[in-house]
């Protein structure tokens, strides 16, 4: 059924008892053409792009609790592109672009609110920071603005610009902000069922058969599926998955916590990261301020943190933004998320033909959601990484073609 | 004036001291011990506020910390908080506070218009519609967004001060209530170390509102009042009220928020004490006895302002004295409610009870009718007309199914209604201990099963709901939780109290009306915060949103500000029940913390304004101040950038402090690089292991410069290493990464090499560190220390003395980071700023300059001296430095030496760091600019590198620049083009990375 305020307004008059379900849940069938592992946003757009872009229908994705269940629904949603290295630039900006249309490709509304994202700079090192960067991102075509203190107040007023480290300046991408993750999911689960993938919830994947190093299907708790391509996109588990196939995958899997407010009236209208003060915030539709706190220094594979990360965050987050302090924390979770020495994703074939594997996005991959979904439907579709996929390969663990955003430009999420 | 509907007598506030506060601009009074909410019961004012979704009129339904409906604005101005529980704030006199999501005002409120709407906005409607024109969206969100949101945040500074407070204990206990006490009492006893906690300003919970319970004969509270007593009087035993444990974190780690003045009013708070206490608790024990909220009935229009849990009404009563109603109807499908009834009717009102169940307890009857109550059995209220307050219940007789109607609703006049659904014991805490719950089919909710801490329940919050009950679970689990803490104590013999009535419930989740669930103008809340009905659950479930977290997330119940205490069990059922699957199969959320919200001032503590990372100054810093220096943040340091003469600007001081410096002499405070003192046997192994360069040679006295590569032979901190003696060094590390480098070292020290005997140890605040540099530089400092030979035979480039400088022991180390002469002196911490005083008296003969790191940049750059973190960015090897000179090739092993063997690392033509001159002189380059391949009308263009520094140099006279440019030292003398946002395209050529003294005399000289 399609959404629009015509149906809903039918709809309205039947006492919306007439809406069908977003998506079927089906039995597994035994053999699929692809199965996607993992049913956070990242592989339901795999499957929805498999399914629409790449004639590929028979098409599984298999999820071992509820769907969005993992990162997808846990993160602070900033959307953004503005990465330092020619290849991020790429991949990220190839997914605003998705963005931008997603809501009306989709049919549902993911709330992709284009409000502008600032990262701060306090020190001259950060001005050098956001200078070399920003023009980077001018030169890759990508929207990129420098802002003086000035412009920053004017766009924040509640922000304490003249703090212990005062602002001095910062890069703007008004094309960067925020969306409603569930709707992520949601919205690429309904759609890709539309088109006949099946969405098999409460269904871990607990092996793979390999047979001559090539992926034949996979053991589930719902037992054996043959298909003849297998994508693995489960973030903090991929690792774990990588060993079940027999090879390993070089990400490290820590918590990272997040936390909302409660919901007050509009006060902050962009995105704000700072690195300098340790904090980033934004405001969600429901009125909730949306902050970032760090990720544990430990390996571990609970969805929660220690306190003292949370802790940290809180004395930079009242000294930026002064208002808060008579506000208050409503919730606090946390991820399981999968980092890469580099800080950038893994997209890539692996030791095992016809197996591929989507990971590594760490901090950082929501806004990738639709990009890396759709390059890597293609990839696992033509049987060859995706030209944009194609420098994510963890061959550059090997050769040393690290895409090093975590050293150089030191910015996450 | 509306009625007064506080009673005659009763109720534990203090009659005798009247409060005067202001709600929505109108003065009421109350007394001392009231809340808001039950002073505005006591004016009869119900109507509170609007809800979030369709702005309906909301009243107060708790009596407290589970309230989803009496949310205020509280106070004004700078001290304004939004989303306040009116049942939870002591009135003071002067308090104000307001509705709020509402305008122009509570009582007519534009946003209503949503409720007029509703039946267009069900539960995810923003899903469906709101995407066309997609260029409209932001308009569309402005509108949602400023329709969303409950209060408003304050725009001013926080004026109040908070702490935070660490304790260990052997067992805390969550709870005051008559388990929380008896639990106390037993730990207490025994001499462990005690926090007893509780959210309320008083103690026994909910004894507090039960007049009537009995202990051992005598009245409950007399019980309570010895119970704190004796507590009192035991040493180790520490009480807090008003102080909520907010979170339950691994390894028994819990918080708390204690309120501390906020029952007063702030202007009369007592001096010199935090607002809030932020405690941060190790228990080796706990005890959570957090009580239970009683469970609202889903009925249609259930969210009118007079709608209250019945345990709430019976509060009002009993301890504020407040009636608020005058005809009551008492819903219920269990026994607890008929003791409102009772307490209402022997308070005057009149009372309708109706009972769920067919056939209730015949004594309940048999004193309902002798109080003059009327019931209404196997019946259940099927409406409620008035919008802002109640005029009238509909009172229908149930089908067997409890699907429909038996019979035409009777209406009965009436203002207020109090429910009861039964009871959900307060499993938030063990929840958030990673314990897990266990179905209890009699309460029809969830009671704590298991949990891997140290945590014990105890009371109603374990499922337990007799008061004997609670206090033998109570002082069993006090005493169990002492022992298990090591102490000795036996479990004292609990007390006895009158068993109450006890008999099954009928539990209905959804009680039916006159029309079916969802069809029509009838709606049964289910979160009344977040305005989401039972018939949002259902279509929730059609649409297939089926797991609990869909289901929460879908229709948004439960993620209120009040976590849905009073609906999460509700929603759970009725999704179940659609499921037709049991409730434990279905499932629970995760109870996140904090318990109830935590204010982020208390968080953060004394970690604010000044105290917000402290700032760093050298030794020095005082005369920097004096003298005008401006200053730059380096890490937590205060460094001067440049010390401005009268009227100069940041170019015309630097310009001038870099020619002194190459003229005669400068001198800049150094204090702030890191320096480690390393020793022991295995020290010089270290260095070998750390820096790309062979160090365990170094013979004492002599300097080296070296670089630290990470495991992927990329540079990540510089600095020289001095040989102090046998097995004796002492590093120095940029200013920035002093605390890395440390970490670093001692990374590999306890986790590779754990065998090796090395002793690092910060000693960057130990020294206070001038360095005179320039020609002049030997002259100053002979002033100075007669004593030392300074001649280059004697005292050469790369070496250390000690030495006696201004009357100061000091040790000079001869290197430089300027290219001129240069001695980095460095001496105790507490002499630095008399040797800076000495130095500059002795270097007024030849104009002395202070300067500092912007001058100091430039003078490097000149000299093509890189800078680790803006010349590097962790994806640059030695060679792409153009230092391969400095990379051992005897050395077995190094940390990042198998990475030049990786095939990208090896390669030629990566990015290598050049010198930029621009084709305009007097043009200096934004750093961060990129040089490109061709220049295209507008991006994306290709690009080659990028300037990672750029200044005027007043010694070459004209601007130089660094840069690390693809295959840079192949392209020497080549131009290229380096495009502007403002649109400017400058012309560079690519040069040696030096700019001056290309042979190194000054340095040596
Ligand atoms: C607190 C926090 C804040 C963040 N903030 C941002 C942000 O602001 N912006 C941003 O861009 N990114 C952010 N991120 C990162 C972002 O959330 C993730 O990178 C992204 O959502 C990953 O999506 P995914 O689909 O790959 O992973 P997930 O959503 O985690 O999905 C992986 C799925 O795989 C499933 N799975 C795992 N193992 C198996 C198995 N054996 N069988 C079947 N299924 C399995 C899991 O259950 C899970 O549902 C944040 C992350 C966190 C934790």
């Amino acid at each position: 059924m399609k959404y629009n305020i015509f149906s809903l307004a039918r709809n309205a008059r039947t006492y919306h008892q007439d809406w069908t379900r977003a998506w079927r849940s089906p039995e597994p069938k035994p053999e699929y053409e692809a199965i996607i592992v993992g049913g956070g946003g990242h592989g339901l757009a795999t499957a929805y792009y498999l399914a629409k872009e790449c004639g590929v229908r028979s098409v599984a994705v298999l999820e071992k609790g509820w769907l969005g269940g993992g990162n997808t629904g846990r993160n602070t949603t900033i959307v953004r592109s503005n990465y330092l290295w020619d290849e991020s630039a790429a991949i990220y900006e190839h997914s605003v672009k998705l963005w931008e249309g997603l809501s009306q490709d989709l049919n549902f509304n993911v709330m992709f609110s284009q409000r502008g994202l600032l990262h701060l700079a306090h020190t001259v090192h950060d001005l050098q920071e956001i200078g070399r960067r920003g023009h980077a991102i001018w030169l890759n075509g990508i929207d990129s603005e420098f802002l003086d203190v000035d412009q920053v107040r004017e766009m924040v007023p509640l922000m304490n610009v003249n703090g212990r480290y005062p602002v001095l300046g910062a890069l703007l991408q008004r094309r960067g902000g925020t969306a409603r993750h569930d709707a992520v999911a949601w919205g690429y689960a309904r759609k890709a069922d539309e088109m006949g993938v099946d969405i098999i919830q409460n269904c871990a994947v607990t092996g793979f058969d390999i047979q001559n190093g090539v992926v034949k299907g996979v053991e589930t708790t719902r037992g054996r599926i043959a298909a003849k391509k297998v994508g693995v996109v489960a973030a903090g588990h991929s690792s774990v998955l990588a060993e079940i196939a027999g090879f390993r995958m070089p990400l490290e899997s820590v918590p990272l916590q997040a936390l909302v407010s409660e919901p007050v009236k509009p006060c902050i209208d962009t995105v704000i990261m700072s690195n300098a003060v340790h904090v980033y915030l934004s405001q969600s539709d429901k009125g909730e301020l949306v902050v970032g706190a760090g990720s544990d220094a430990y390996i571990s594979y609970a969805q929660r943190g220690g306190f003292d990360v949370l802790e940290h965050i809180m004395g930079p987050l009242v000294e930026l933004f002064p208002f808060v302090s008579r506000l208050r924390m409503l919730r606090q979770w946390g991820g399981i998320v999968d980092v890469t020495v580099d800080r950038s994703p893994i997209l890539s074939k692996t030791p095992v033909e016809n197996l591929f594997f989507n990971c590594g996005w760490g901090t950082g991959g929501f806004k990738c959601t639709p990009g890396s979904g759709h390059v890597f439907a293609h990839s696992i579709a033509n049987g060859e990484m995706h030209p944009i996929a194609a420098p994510f390969s963890i061959d550059r663990f090997h050769t040393g073609a690290l895409i090093d955003e975590g050293a150089a430009a030191a910015v996450a999420h | 004036m509306a009625r007064s509907a506080r009673l005659a007598e009763g109720g534990r506030i203090d009659r005798s001291k009247s409060v005067r506060f202001k709600f929505n601009g109108e003065s009421y009074q109350g007394f001392k011990g009231d809340t808001l909410a039950s002073a505005l019961l006591a004016n009869d004012v119900h109507l509170i506020g609007r809800s979030f979704k369709y702005h309906r009129p909301r009243g107060i339904m708790t009596a407290g910390s589970e309230e989803p409906n009496a949310l205020v604005q509280l106070g004004e101005g700078a001290r304004t908080e939004p989303n306040i529980r009116a049942t939870q704030i002591e009135i003071f006199e002067g308090l104000t506070a307001r509705s709020q999501n509402c305008w122009p005002s509570v009582g007519f409120d534009i946003g209503a218009v949503n409720s007029v709407l509703s039946r267009y906005l069900p539960a995810g409607f923003y899903y469906k519609t709101f995407m066309w024109p997609a260029s409209l969206w932001l308009t569309y969100e402005r509108f949602i967004r400023k329709a969303a949101g409950l209060g408003q945040a304050p725009t001013e500074p926080d004026p109040d001060r908070y702490a935070q407070h660490h304790a260990h204990c052997d067992v805390l206990i969550a709870g005051g209530g008559p388990a929380g006490l008896a639990a106390a009492l037993a730990a207490g006893r025994s001499g462990a170390r005690v926090i007893l906690a509780d959210e309320q300003n008083e103690f026994g919970g909910s004894l507090l509102s039960d007049a009537e319970a009995e202990i051992d004969g005598a009245p409950a509270l007399a019980w309570v009042g010895a119970a704190l007593e004796e507590l009192r009087a035991l040493p180790e035993v520490t009480i807090l009220s008003r102080t909520t444990v907010t979170g339950y974190y691994d390894h028994n780690f819990l918080t708390a928020v204690e309120r501390v003045t906020d029952h007063l009013d702030p202007d009369a708070a007592p001096p010199n004490t935090p607002r809030q206490r932020f405690w941060k608790i190790r228990a080796k024990q706990t005890v959570l006895a957090q009580g239970a909220i009683e469970r609202p009935l889903v009925f249609a229009e259930n969210d009118r302002p007079g709608v209250m849990l019945a345990s709430a009404v019976a509060a009002y009563i009993q301890r504020y004295g407040v009636l608020p109603g005058r005809e009551i109807v008492v819903f219920t499908n269990n026994d607890s409610a008929y003791a409102t009834a009772r307490l209402a009717a022997r308070a005057g009102a009149r009372v309708h009870l109706v009972d769920a169940r067919e056939q209730p307890p015949g004594p309940l009857l048999a004193e309902m009718a002798a109080l003059g109550v009327e019931t209404h059995l196997g019946c259940g209220v099927v409406g409620v007309s008035g919008t802002k307050a109640i005029h009238g219940v509909d009172i229908a007789k149930l089908t067997e199914d409890e699907k429909g109607l038996a019979g035409p609703p009777l209406q009965v006049s009436a203002d207020l209604i109090a429910m009861s659904g039964g009871w959900n014991p307060t499993v938030h805490l063990f929840s958030q201990s990673r314990g897990t719950l266990r179905y209890d089919e009699t309460l029809a909710s969830f009671v704590p099963d298991k949990t891997p801490q140290k945590a014990r329940c105890a009371g109603s919050g374990n499922g337990a709901m007799m008061l004997a009950e609670c206090l033998r679970e109570g002082f069993e689990a006090g005493a169990a939780a002492a022992r298990d803490a090591g102490f000795t104590v036996e479990t004292p013999e609990s007390p006895d109290a009158p068993a109450l009535l006890d008999s099954p419930p009928r539990q209905i989740w959804t009680v039916p009306t006159v029309h079916p669930l969802g069809q029509g103008k009838r709606k049964h809340f289910l979160d009344h915060q977040n305005d989401v009905t039972a018939a949002d659950v259902h279509l929730a479930a059609r649409e297939g949103y089926l797991s609990v977290e869909h289901l929460k997330r879908y229709t948004t119940t439960g993620m209120g500000t009040d976590q849905g205490k009073t609906s999460n069990i509700n929603a759970l059922a009725i999704l179940s029940e659609i499921r037709a699957a049991d409730i434990p199969s279905v499932g629970t959320t995760t109870f996140r913390p904090p318990y109830t919200p935590a204010g982020f001032g208390a968080m953060s503590g004394q970690a604010v304004k000044d105290l917000f990372e402290p700032e760093r100054g050298t030794p020095m810093h005082p005369w920097h101040l004096a003298n005008g220096a401006v200053f730059e943040d380096v890490g937590d340091w205060k460094r001067p950038r440049y010390f401005p003469r009268d009227g100069e600007d940041m170019h015309a001081a630097v310009q001038r402090e870099c020619r002194q410096v190459r003229e005669t002499v400068g001198i800049m405070d150094a204090s702030t690089l890191g320096k480690i003192d390393i020793q022991g046997k295995d020290s010089g192994r270290l260095l070998d292991l750390v820096y790309t360069n062979l160090f365990s040679s170094l013979k004492p006295g002599r300097i080296r410069y070296g670089l630290m590569l990470n495991e992927h032979g990329m540079i990540f901190d510089d600095g020289v290493t001095t040989c102090l003696g046998v097995n004796h060094y002492h590093m120095n590390t940029t200013t920035g990464g002093a605390a890395r480098v440390l970490n670093w070292l001692e990374e590999w020290l306890q986790t590779e090499y754990p065998d090796w005997e090395v002793y690092c140890t910060s000693v960057t605040e130990q020294w206070a560190v001038a360095t005179l540099s320039g020609p002049k530089a030997r002259d100053v400092l002979l002033a100075v220390a007669p004593e030392m030979a300074l001649d280059s035979d004697s005292f050469s480039f790369m070496t250390m003395r000690e030495g006696v400088v201004a009357g100061i022991p000091a040790r000079v180390f001869r290197v430089s980071f300027t290219g001129d002469l240069s001695y980095e002196i460095n001496v105790p911490a507490r002499y630095g700023r008399a040797l800076w005083e000495a130095l500059m008296a002795a270097g007024a003969p030849y104009a002395i300059t202070p300067y500092g790191t912007e001058s100091m940049h430039v003078l490097r750059a000149e000299k093509g001296f890189i800078i680790v973190g803006q010349d590097t960015d962790g994806s640059v090897t030695p060679r792409d430095m153009g230092m391969d000179w400095i990379v051992s090739k005897k050395k077995e092993d190094f940390i990042g030496k198998r990475s030049f063997a990786r095939p990208d690392t090896a390669r030629e033509g990566r990015k290598q760091l050049v010198g930029l001159l621009t084709e305009d002189p007097t043009f200096v380059l934004p750093e961060g600019a990129h040089l490109v391949s061709a220049v295209n009308p507008a991006p994306p263009m290709p690009m080659i590198g990028h300037v990672s520094s750029s200044y005027m140099s007043p010694n070459v006279g004209r601007s130089i620049a660094l840069g690390l440019v693809k295959d840079g030292r192949n392209l020497m003398g080549r131009q290229f083009q380096v495009p502007l946002m403002s649109g400017r395209v400058e012309t560079v050529t690519i040069t040696e990375p030096v700019f001056f003294d290309k042979d190194g005399e000054r340095s040596r000289g």
